[in-house]
């Protein structure tokens, strides 16, 4: 059976141009970058390569860019550092829709005396930017407010909040995991300080991420040990994991404008199939400010574990944000800032696609989904009364 | 992904008895579509009062429609005194198990097939004296207490994933606490001379002491760390990190992996080690 592979906010395949780069360096070029002679010192060069690679798509300067393990070090690192450079400061403004690695780190942080301001998101997703902007006071370290979300895909205006922060003397952080690679980001005339990105959600391998740090700002080190990263991360680095990622900056900056186009088409008709095949569908997120590449759909009245596993007979890989699927027993935490209506939330699914999907990828989601609702909702007590129906569909 | 059985995933894929009995002498629907899922059992007897045709409609997950079909196969044939005994084990073994963090499943199909005898029989199945403890599922004190006894639970984790109480806003978990720590007491008084001998509330708190000094507290001034034992309140463990440990964001992890699993090796199986600010 093929495999559709329709969940690339989760992780994405490995391309073979990037696989094919970072081979020789497990069993060829083993060498350590920080070795004396030139077996280790000519992988430190590849090492500088791949660094000139990420800043470039970026738009920063290569020194600029810190090499971590994943993006929950990066994002990790981010509000460590500023709150221990800034002992003073007690207060963290960040999002209702973070990923857990801000999100979770915020909470064990309030827990320990600081104190967290959670922005909300309209029922589009939408930041709030006016309780953003109020949020902001001469007591708070840093902000931190993703680039794009997750679940939804939807597109925060970082720069603006930004810009903001910095008229007030306060660091901005952003995760731009879900946001490099997907949409054009140019860090020379903004205001973000640090940005987080994670290899394995741009073709890359996992095991491998960055914390962009702007010249200028104060840092302290999460990882204390070697010299690495300018004694900015300590610990050998990632060689192989590297190379690959500078070799997926490089791709992703050539695929951008397919990413655009090409997946934003695919993702359109795919939304687009599925909304007019099934009644009671809506998608979850504001259509415009939105990546190309991700859909988050509700189907009322069935629960979306059940639509993974019956897709999973097909080969088709998505994501749920239903409360069986989480671990939890809520559904997603995002979904709830949004105000979705659990009729809606537990039957949620997010489909993502890369620039390796294909049209024939989306035509058998749209002849194989329509059924495995109807079987779901057929099971239903609720479907046939419409009891606690959404009305706003 | 959940480790399902082959059973469970059969069930799932082709469910038995989907629907409602016409005509039933007993009919429940437990569970809302808030809390993620619910079940509609219906009930049919024949001339010599053993259930004839049993038929469910299951909002939920894999588990849930899996549970729901087991149970109505479990059903038919049974006198109504034989379908009573049913407890949400059976329908797990049925399965050849279910996940514990999906035991609730079960639970659910257990908590519909008493309501829905207690439909045929007609009696309301409002318990009065009953009080809601979790109010993010609607899960009452005497829903606790029984899955406690009947799946021998032992932690509020282990009741959330039963009865899922506790599992949204956890502003209930100091209550079912409580209600564990009375369950527990009472079962071992009522078994008191089996396992290991009982510790007294001052021999608990002097081991715990010991350990902490002998086992602990080392470790942790290794790292630039310390703890202090704060209260012990029945098997809970009120501990306040210092120093390096105040501000490690490994501490909670120090504090289940490490002092947790020390307490439960050197005193008592049952501890549970939480993190109070003092």
């Amino acid at each position: 059976m093929r495999t559709v592979y329709l969940d690339n906010n989760a992780t994405t395949m490995v391309s073979r141009e990037v696989l094919d780069e970072m081979l020789p360096f497990f069993h060829d070029r083993y060498g350590n970058p920080s070795s004396m002679h030139s077996f280790g010192g000519q992988v430190a060069r590849e090492l500088s390569q791949a660094r000139a690679r990420v800043a470039s798509l970026l738009g920063v300067d290569p020194e600029e860019i810190i090499f971590t393990s994943c993006g929950t070090e990066s994002d990790n690192t981010a509000i460590m550092s500023t709150l221990l450079v800034n002992p003073g400061k007690t207060h963290i403004v960040t999002s209702r829709v973070e990923h857990p690695a801000i999100k979770v780190l915020c909470e064990h942080l309030a827990q320990k005396g600081y104190r967290v301001t959670m922005v909300g998101v309209d029922s589009d997703g939408r930041l709030d930017m006016d309780e953003y902007e109020a949020s902001l006071t001469p007591d708070t370290a840093i902000a931190s407010i993703m680039w794009a979300n997750n679940e939804t895909g939807v597109v925060f205006p970082v720069e603006e909040a930004a810009r903001l922060a910095r008229e007030r003397g306060i660091v901005f952080h952003t995760d731009a995991v879900q946001a490099v690679g997907k949409i054009p980001i140019d860090m020379k005339d903004n205001a973000i300080d640090m940005l987080s990105l994670s290899g394995h959600k741009l073709h890359a391998p996992k095991g491998v991420g960055v914390l962009y740090v702007r010249k200028g700002t104060k840092f302290s080190p999460f990882l204390i040990g070697g010299h690495q990263e300018k004694g900015r991360r300590g610990g050998t680095e990632n060689v192989p994991g590297i190379i690959g990622l500078g070799k997926a900056c490089e791709l992703a900056g050539a695929n951008m404008e397919k990413e655009n186009t090409y997946v934003r088409n695919l993702r359109d008709l795919l939304e687009s199939g599925l909304l007019t095949a099934i009644a009671q569908s809506r998608v979850n997120g504001v259509q415009d400010e939105r990546l190309p590449n991700t859909t988050n759909i509700s189907f009322e009245f069935v629960e979306g574990e059940s639509i993974l596993l019956l897709m999973d007979q097909f080969g088709i890989c998505a994501s749920s944000g239903s409360a069986c699927t989480s671990g939890s027993l809520q559904p997603s935490h995002v979904l709830r800032a949004m105000g979705v209506p659990y009729t809606m939330a537990h039957g949620s699914i997010r489909f993502s696609l890369s620039v390796y999907n294909t049209e024939e990828d989306i035509d058998l989601v749209i002849k194989e989904l329509p059924p495995i609702i109807e079987k779901l909702r057929v099971l239903s007590p609720y479907w046939a009364t419409q009891q606690g129906a959404c009305t706003t569909v | 992904m959940w480790e399902y059985t082959d059973k469970v995933r059969e069930h799932f894929l082709n469910p038995r008895n989907a629907g409602e009995v016409e005509n039933p002498d007993g009919v429940a629907e437990v569970g809302s579509i808030a809390c993620g899922d619910a079940l509609k059992l219906s009930f049919k007897l024949d001339e010599n009062k053993r259930i004839a045709d049993a038929k469910f409609k299951t909002f939920g997950c894999a588990s849930a429609i899996a549970s729901a079909s087991a149970l109505t196969e479990i059903l038919k044939g049974k006198t109504i005194e034989e379908a009573m005994k049913i407890t949400n084990q059976d329908i797990a073994d049925y399965l050849g198990g279910l996940p514990q963090e999906k035991m609730h499943c079960s639970v659910l199909g257990q908590e519909a097939l008493e309501k829905a005898i207690e439909n045929y029989r007609g009696i309301s199945h409002k318990r009065p004296e009953e009080e809601i403890v979790c109010a993010c599922f609607g899960v009452t004190d005497g829903e606790i207490e029984r899955a406690i006894r009947q799946n021998h639970l032992t932690s509020v984790e282990e009741v959330t994933y039963y009865t899922k109480a506790g599992g949204g806003c956890e502003n209930c978990h100091d209550k079912i606490q409580a209600i564990l720590d009375r369950v527990l007491a009472a079962k071992r008084s009522e078994k008191e001379p089996e396992g290991r001998p009982r510790l007294s509330n001052i021999q608990k708190i002097r081991m715990i002491e010991e350990t902490i000094e002998r086992e602990i507290r080392p470790s942790l001034q290794h790292d630039g760390g310390d703890i202090d034992l704060i209260d012990v309140i029945g098997n809970r463990v009120l501990v306040a990190t210092r120093g390096a440990c105040a501000t490690c964001q490994a501490s909670q992890i120090t504090l289940k992996s490490f002092v947790e699993w020390k307490l439960k090796e050197f005193v008592s199986p049952d501890l549970v080690v939480e993190e109070v600010a003092k």
